[in-house]
């Protein structure tokens, strides 16, 4: 059994998965129950000045037989005074002292920054998320994602933080920014000890076609959101692998957005995440999901003879590169196993309409055949097929060293 | 038998292929395409209708997400045979038969295969999920290496017991072994299952009937009855003692321990309106036999599953309802079976006189339930029978302190999901007897 206990940044849980900051962190009754099931650590819903809330407020995409490939909302900060917080806050702490307990904060001044951190740490809280992301009702009064989109205030707010907090600090970014390590750089100077990202992103999910209301309506009208769930995984996991990969980002990295299964978290550890956290899977499937987050870590951890998950730690973002250091040299080919295929054909025309007209069908066969003088090696029939390892695509070996764009004759500046 | 109304006794491979498994395992892109359906119910109703309480959403989630090794350990956790459940169970009328979906009349998770799947990887990849317990010095014997017996083995073994089953038969298994159709779980099947769960470090001493219990007494703490039920009960008329006729649990013990080479009549007549009744006539089918099976009621009060009914009939079983046996017909060999027919007044079965007809056949199998092992359970000491049964209390403890019991011997003979439950449950009845002051 691997073991599964993480340090980030400073902050123990006894496991990296973590609930976001998020309707499942809104009261102490749902915190307990989740470190009941296995989870490793809380980010509590951002404290601030409480706010009013609509209704309705999440609206979601569904991708055939799946619900909430995507979810919208446009809920704000904590509803509850901090009074009520904290209180609730304090019981976590006491009764799962084991668990990391950490406060997301949004605030407008100063003074009120530094009065949260002050009774936060009054009840031991474990570490500080500052909320730079809320991409909705909160940047329009100068916080969220008003602050994650402009270095220069990111920097002088976390400081604002540093100052005074004696626990460590996690900035968590948000994604509606073109270039991510300028404000994750920014966190650092301002002496964060971590960063989180990514929060939601600015979103309309869809329009009601019998009302032509978009979603999610409110008497009528609607606001755009921010868009979190399994759709939004491939647009985190590149944010994540340019902040592992960014020579001067010296900081620990809490991966999110999208993450549900074992594998999703996996793969934020081979980015260079050292903690995950989840919101939208447990809104969806509640916090059970963390059984087969742990047995799936560490079975994987076991199988790869490995004992800790920093071992798994950036090792996929260290093969993420530019486009001109790929080895053009380097080629695949689709091959169909016959003794698999079910003959849907959805390969051939794929490739027929789609791609590049290299299957064929066979006059007396509905197995099609792979003209491999042609096929490019692009992959897609090996996405498009619905049969477990049917097509794979398989290495052409040649004799040929790797040649990457700056050698290659094609390019007008290669002498 | 070298009666020309029986049948050559069939080669191995015809055999293997009419054997062929109804349930057969599920490919890599079957299991992930099926577990992808499986809505993760909360509180989920399949769980509640499973005997042993699978986690059935959790393991399906983790065949879904290629954990497959931590679906095994989800369903060994409650069920160690998860193997031969998934693939015995009368699912339609358990797990599946709950399963939300038929509220939408789609199809219901096939929830039997997908725990036969995960359960495979663990037991073919030899994982080894669970470990001895730390000793605790306390000796149990098991009687029977059934399910029941099995089950408890294991659950003991875990706490640290030291466990030694002893089995009446020359292969552990119990009816699994000598019971069960092979077109559901195989010899190979029930002893890779018994290999990989045994493995754990219990032991089992086949060839061991136990006739008196006193002598384990003295060598052992705790003794745990897990002996099933006894041989196919007598119907009492005429000509049961000629040559050809059989009852349907000694048929299909020698179908198992021969493995499936056995000769069987041209004409089969079965007795019997349960599921063992089902089995005999099915198999007598597919070893080429022109079966029939009489039943005293109608098919209302049959006690078989519509699902075993309905397999039947595909296998060409044909069913005379509302008849009775009344004598079995021939000179040393069978030669066909009287009977007469029935009439439901109410409840009550009363024959109508001057109906009698005769059946020829060339053998007869009685399918009419198996005894109470009674006068095995009379030499111990103080244990209280009811009906035959061994009567325990919430802790599978019988009225005789030092002996538990659980499965068919309990109940009468049910499923062997049930069993399974049982021997696991009088485990921990039997951890807590022992352990009463050494456990927090
Ligand atoms: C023909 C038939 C088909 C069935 N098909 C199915 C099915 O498809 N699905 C399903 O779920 N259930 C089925 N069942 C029921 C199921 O097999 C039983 O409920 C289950 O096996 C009971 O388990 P057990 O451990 O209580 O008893 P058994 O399986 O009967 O095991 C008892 C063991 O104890 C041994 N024993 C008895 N007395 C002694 C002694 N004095 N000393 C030593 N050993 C002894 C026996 O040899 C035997 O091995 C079937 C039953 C029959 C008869
Ligand atoms: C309804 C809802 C409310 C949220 N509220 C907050 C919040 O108060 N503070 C915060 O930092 N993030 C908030 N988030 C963002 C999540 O913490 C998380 O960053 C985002 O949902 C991506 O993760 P996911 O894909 O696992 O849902 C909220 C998300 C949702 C769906
Ligand atoms: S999920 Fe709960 S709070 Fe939300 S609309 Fe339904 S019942 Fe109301
Ligand atoms: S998509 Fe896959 S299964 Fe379908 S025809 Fe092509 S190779 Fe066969
Ligand atoms: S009831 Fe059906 S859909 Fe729901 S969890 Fe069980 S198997 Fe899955």
């Amino acid at each position: 059994m691997a073991n599964l206990e993480t340090n980030f940044a400073g902050i123990k849980s006894p496991n990296p998965f973590w609930l976001a900051s998020a309707p499942p962190t809104n009261t102490g009754y749902q915190v307990m129950n989740a470190f009941r099931a296995g989870w490793g650590g809380a980010v509590w819903k951002t404290l601030g000045v409480p706010i009013v809330n609509v209704s309705s407020r999440y609206s979601a995409i569904s991708y055939k037989n799946n619900k909430l490939m995507g979810l919208n909302n446009i809920e704000l900060i904590t509803d509850r005074s901090l009074e009520v917080n904290l209180k609730e806050m304090k019981e976590v702490k006491e009764k799962f002292p084991n668990n990391a307990l950490v406060a997301s904060m949004m605030f407008e001044k100063k003074e009120e920054w530094h009065d949260c951190i002050k009774r936060c740490e009054d009840i031991g809280i474990d570490g500080f998320e500052l909320n730079y992301g809320c991409p909705h009702g909160m940047c329009e009064r100068g916080m969220g994602s008003a602050v994650g989109q402009n270095p220069d205030v990111c920097e002088r707010i976390t400081s604002w933080v540093t100052d005074v907090a004696t626990k460590p600090v996690i900035v968590k970014l948000t994604p509606n920014v073109t270039d991510i390590t300028k404000p994750a750089l920014a966190a650092q100077r301002g002496g964060a000890s971590a960063v989180s990202l990514i929060n939601t992103i600015n979103s309309v999910t869809g329009i009601n076609l019998t009302t032509m209301e978009p979603n999610p309506t409110v008497a009528g009208q609607s606001t755009h959101g921010g868009y979190c769930g399994p759709a939004v995984k491939p647009i985190a996991l590149n944010m994540l692998a340019e902040l592992t990969n960014h020579p001067d980002f010296k900081l620990s990295i809490s991966g999110i957005g999208g993450i549900e299964t074992w594998q999703d978290a996996v793969e934020y550890f081979l980015m260079g995440a050292a903690s995950v956290q989840v919101c939208t899977a447990v809104m969806h499937y509640g916090f059970r999901i963390v059984t087969d987050l742990s047995s799936g870590v560490n079975n994987y951890l076991d199988s790869n003879n490995m004992e800790r998950v920093v071992d798994l730690r950036g090792i996929a973002a260290k093969k993420l590169k530019k486009w001109d250091q790929l080895d053009l040299n380097y080629k695949v080919i689709a091959h169909i196993d016959p003794e698999k295929c079910i003959s849907c054909q959805l390969c051939y025309i794929a490739c027929e309409d789609g791609a590049h007209q290299s299957i064929a069908l066979l006059p007396n066969s509905r197995i099609p055949l792979i003209k491999e003088d042609t096929c490019v090696g692009c992959n897609l029939c090996s996405l498009v097929c619905p049969v477990e390892n049917c097509i794979s695509m398989v290495e052409v070996k040649n004799k040929k060293k790797k040649l990457v764009w700056a050698n290659h004759p094609a390019n007008p500046s290669c002498i | 038998m070298s009666d020309i109304n029986f049948l050559p006794v069939p080669e191995q491979s015809s055999v293997e292929k009419k054997f062929a498994k109804t349930k057969p395992m599920m490919t890599a892109s079957e299991a992930i395409l099926e577990s992808s359906r499986c809505l993760f119910c909360y509180d989920a109703p399949c769980i509640n209708a499973c005997p042993t309480s699978i986690d059935i959403p959790m393991f399906i989630r983790q065949i879904m997400t290629k954990n497959t090794t931590g679906a095994a350990k989800t369903i060994f956790t409650q069920n160690i045979l998860g193997k031969s459940c998934g693939q015995v169970c009368p699912t339609s009328v358990l797990c599946e038969g709950a399963c939300v979906y038929h509220d939408l009349n789609e199809k219901p998770i096939d929830i039997g295969r997908l725990q036969a799947y995960a359960t495979e990887h663990a037991i073919d990849n030899n994982i080894r999920l669970f470990k001895k317990g730390k000793p605790t010095g306390k000796k149990v014997a098991v009687i029977g290496a059934g399910p029941a017996g099995i089950a408890c083995a294991h659950e003991l073994t875990v706490m640290g017991h030291e466990v030694v089953i002893f089995e009446a038969n020359k292969k552990a298994g119990g009816l699994n072994t000598y019971g069960v159709a092979p077109y559901k779980f195989s010899n190979e099947d029930v002893n890779r299952e018994i290999k990989y769960i045994s493995e754990i470090g219990f032991k089992i001493k086949t060839n061991s009937p136990i006739a008196k219990v006193s002598r384990l007494e003295k060598e052992f703490d705790v003794i745990f009855i897990g002996t099933g039920l006894g041989s196919s009960k007598k119907i009492n008329i005429p000509g049961e003692n000629l040559k050809g006729v059989f009852g349907a649990t000694e048929f299909i013990h020698n179908l198992r321990a021969k493995e499936l080479k056995v000769s069987v009549g041209k004409d089969v007549v079965v007795i019997g309106g349960g599921n063992t009744a089902i089995d005999a006539a099915v198999e007598s089918s597919l070893l080429g036999a022109n079966v029939t099976i009489i039943y005293r009621r109608s098919e209302k009060e049959q006690s078989a599953y519509d699902f075993e009914i309905e397999h039947a009939k595909k296998h060409n079983v044909k069913f005379i309802y509302l008849t009775s046996p009344v004598e079995i017909l021939g000179k040393g060999n069978v030669k066909g079976l009287r009977c007469i027919k029935n009439k439901l007044k109410k409840s009550e079965i009363v024959s109508q006189k001057g109906s009698e007809f005769v059946i020829p056949c060339s053998m007869v199998i009685k399918a009419r339930g198996q005894e109470k092992m009674t006068d095995f359970f009379k030499s111990i000491p103080k244990i209280k029978l009811n009906n035959g049964k061994v009567i325990v209390n919430k802790s599978f403890q019988t009225a005789n302190p030092k002996y538990f019991a659980g499965g068919d011997c309990i109940n009468g003979g049910k499923e062997v999901v049930n069993a399974v439950a049982d021997g696991r449950d009088a485990a921990r009845g039997i951890d807590k007897f022992l352990m009463k002051k050494n456990r927090s």
